[in-house]
């Protein structure tokens, strides 16, 4: 996922659909069928119950964007598509890592302190963190955990809304 | 007043002014088909469930009106999911009524469970997995409505067993009542871009109307024709909307694509300006895309804005319905000062001293000229390839073998005009559509984008259903016939007196023709036989009349004597050359420039 975020094939749409059954698999299979690559994806329902917001940050040129905003907005579901531009909008991603922290907890707190990162789970010398931030922001701080000994870890889609100003 | 859901569903398709449905019952939709025996719904009993989804396509083409049918769970539901993702192709409106399991059982793999939705859902509309009676009446009407407004097409709901079988409260919903928030078909196309599109045609040297199927749906036949006669603009109609423009009208090119007349598919790729109505540039009518009407700027129109700039970029592209967007450059070429239709008489492109030679009085006003006079020269020219790139054959007079377009234009020359034609898919299916002459929309049901052999059986059945006062013949092939044919038993059971000429020539003709072509005439399981089954007895036994002609001497009288049949269907089994090929042809995946013309016109020099 590192360095690949920012790449001007990502974009980065807003889908606001009914929250009603099967309407994830709806947009799977169009996804799936079109041949249309999804690089990450976030599904919740909004704070009317009535809707729920998907943000897919999708893989593809200019020209086929154009399809799929297309062909997703000619599911029934889907009541409106956004696209958000990196700089129009605020996006972030939460990561969760579980690193080896052997001696050298002190420069791992350094690095949580500087990103408003937190220590969520420890043992048997393995610290699991957790920070949320905009996208090449983790992208930078899942290199520098690198440095620690990732053992396992996972980053969520990504999640945006559009800039007030 | 509390009913069942089974009865709330017939309920629905009653108010929605269903007349006829097609379906076959089974364990799952039982509770539904107790209240049709006191519905005023004809319902027609198939004996294969595919053979519903086809009839209520073949309904649904020739009335406009939506095509309903029913099956059970299971193996009920996926035997409808051919017509199905015919219907999504061809943009036809259907709505498909499956059972389910009960709800309690549903994802537990139960007796004929099968995910209907899941399946159907890249091939429908939209469906929907109803989980409560109440919910029935609204959601019937929604499915109505999403199948037959904006870009029609195909729809399903599932209905789980315990809902059919529970109580709700009858109500029918005012249109408000609908829930789709995110379902907003467009109508009206953006009056800037009518008037830009309008400009254009006036300024073109070398237009063409691309019709779609899009014109049919839309009912927009009537305006078509004016936009053609005022402009002088010829006309294309695609496999999809053969009939919406009239074959014998000077202005009309006939089909263009991989079997389509030379004129048409070469008028489009020399063409400066394609107007594409309703139409969306398949593979089979652009051949190779990047070659494909090089020069030629682009109006596209289409009711789905998906299909603008999906496939070729246009340079005006107008999301809107044919028929409104059409009657609004109408309108737009009344403000740019275009006289009617009354003083720009169409100019026949039979032949270039038709051509017109003198300029209209008023054609002052208009900077450009009249586009009549301007496109002459452009007429003239495709007056010239028509002349000398026809469609031919050759009838041997011998008898030594009936060729399938003799059979198609005695059968054309023998029938009412108005006669509608059912078609499978494969060489009979191109004959049909290249020798037939449509002069009447609606008159054509055949499987376009999906291609789907053993279509013409059941489709002309629907059709007839549609349309009784109407002859209906389905040209249809031996291999075709054998995948649907008992459904000839459901109309010979319901009386529809539907006529079936196979042009048997013991072959997969299309695909036979492809080996001989591309594969060096190794011929790889594609022999049928001429015996096997019999046809003659096989329509006997299911109650119709079986007709064999082997000479050309005797089939016009077999067609006489089919004509005069009326109560009961007749199948006549014609022995036609099997070493006949479709021309011209475009190959798959070559430019439309290489188009190959029949071998006997091969040394005629080209455009």
């Amino acid at each position: 996922m590192t360095s690949e975020s920012m790449t001007s094939r990502h974009h980065t749409l807003t889908v606001l659909v009914e929250n009603k059954p099967a309407v994830l698999a709806r947009v799977a299979s169009l996804f799936s069928r079109r041949a249309y690559n999804i690089f990450s994806l976030a599904v919740a329902p909004t704070d009317d119950p009535r809707f729920s917001r998907i943000t897919i940050v999708v893989d593809v040129d200019e020209s086929p964007l154009e399809q799929v905003i297309k062909q997703l907005d000619k599911l029934i579901p889907v009541v409106s598509i956004r696209e958000l531009s990196a700089e129009g909008s605020c996006q972030r991603e939460l990561l969760l890592a579980t690193v080896e922290v052997g001696d050298a907890r002190s420069e791992l707190d350094t690095l949580l302190g500087e990103h408003k990162g937190a220590v969520v789970d420890e043992g048997q010398g393995r610290v699991t963190v957790s920070v949320a931030g905009a996208p090449d922001d983790l992208d930078r701080i899942e290199a520098r955990l690198g440095s620690f000994g990732i053992v396992e870890l996972q980053r969520t889609g990504r999640i945006a809304l559009p800039r007030l100003a | 007043m509390e009913i069942t859901g089974a009865q709330a569903l017939i309920k629905s398709l009653e108010m929605q002014s269903v007349e006829v449905m097609f379906g076959l019952p089974g364990g799952a939709i039982l509770p539904v088909y107790d209240p049709i025996i006191d519905s005023s719904i004809r319902h027609i009993l198939v004996r294969h469930e595919q053979g519903a989804g086809h009839m209520a396509e073949g309904y649904a083409q020739v009335t406009g009106r939506p095509g309903v049918a029913m099956a059970t769970s299971g193996p009920g539901a996926t035997n409808v999911v051919t017509p199905l993702a015919d219907a999504f192709m061809d943009s036809i409106p259907l709505v498909v009524v499956t059972g389910q399991v009960p709800t309690t059982s549903i994802g537990t793999d139960a007796f004929q469970e099968s995910d209907i939705t899941g399946i159907t859902m890249g091939i429908t509309k939209h469906n929907w997995l109803i989980t409560k009676a109440e919910d029935i009446p609204r959601v019937v009407s929604e499915a109505f409505h999403v199948a037959t407004t904006g870009r029609p097409g195909p729809v399903l709901i599932d209905i789980p067993k315990d809902v059919a079988q529970s109580t709700m409260e009858w109500y029918w919903p005012t249109p408000d009542d609908l829930d789709l928030p995110g379902y907003r078909p467009v109508r009206e196309g953006d009056p800037a871009l009518v008037r830009e599109a309008a400009e254009l045609l006036l300024a073109a040297e070398r237009p063409v109307i691309y019709a779609g199927g899009g014109i049919l749906k839309s009912r927009a036949s009537a305006a078509l024709l004016e936009l053609a006669e005022r402009t002088g603009i010829p006309v294309v109609t695609t496999l999809m909307a053969r009939g919406c423009f009239p074959d014998s009208h000077p202005l009309c090119l006939g089909m263009p694509g991989m079997h389509g007349t030379y004129t048409a598919v070469t008028a489009m790729q020399k063409s400066d300006l394609l107007i594409a109505l309703g139409s969306r540039f398949d593979d089979r009518v652009t051949g190779q895309v990047g070659s494909f009407a090089a020069g030629a700027r682009v109006i596209h129109v289409d009711v789905d804005p998906a299909e603008l700039n999906k496939v070729r970029r246009a340079d005006v592209a107008i999301a809107g319905d044919c028929r409104l967007v059409i009657e609004e450059m109408l309108a737009a070429l009344d403000a740019l000062g275009l006289p009617h239709s009354a003083d720009t008489q169409a100019t026949p492109g039979g032949s270039p001293a038709d051509a017109p030679t003198g300029a209209p009085a008023e054609a002052g006003s208009m900077a450009a000229g009249l586009p009549r006079e301007r496109l002459a020269p452009w007429r003239a020219r495709l007056a010239e390839w028509q002349e000398r790139f026809p469609l031919v054959y050759n009838q041997p007079e011998d008898g030594s073998a009936l060729k399938p377009q003799f059979v198609i234009e005695q059968l054309r020359d023998a029938t009412p005009e108005d006669t509608i034609v059912a078609s499978g898919v494969g060489q009979h299916q191109m004959f049909a559509s290249q020798w037939w002459r449509f002069d009447h929309p609606y008159t054509w049901v055949n499987s376009g984008g999906l291609g789907t052999m053993g279509f013409a059986v059941p489709a002309a059945i629907g059709a007839k259903v549609g349309r009784p006062d109407k002859m209906v013949w389905a040209v249809d092939g031996d291999g075709c016939f054998q995948m649907t044919a008992q459904e000839l038993v459901t109309a010979s059971a319901e009386q529809i007196p539907v006529k079936i000429a196979i042009l048997n020539n013991a072959y997969l003709g299309m695909v036979r023709q492809w080996q001989e072509m591309f594969y060096e005439e190794r011929y790889s399981e594609v022999y049928l036989s001429p015996d096997l089954p019999d046809y003659v007895g096989w329509a006997e036994s299911m109650g119709c009349v079986g007709i064999r002609v082997e000479d050309p001497a005797d089939v016009a009288g077999a067609i006489d004597k089919a004509n005069q049949i009326n109560d009961r269907p007749v199948v006549i089994d014609f022995r036609t050359d099997a070493s006949e090929k479709v021309f011209p042809m475009v190959a798959a995946g070559s430019s439309n420039d290489d188009i190959m013309v029949d071998p006997s016109l091969e040394n005629r020099s080209r455009a």
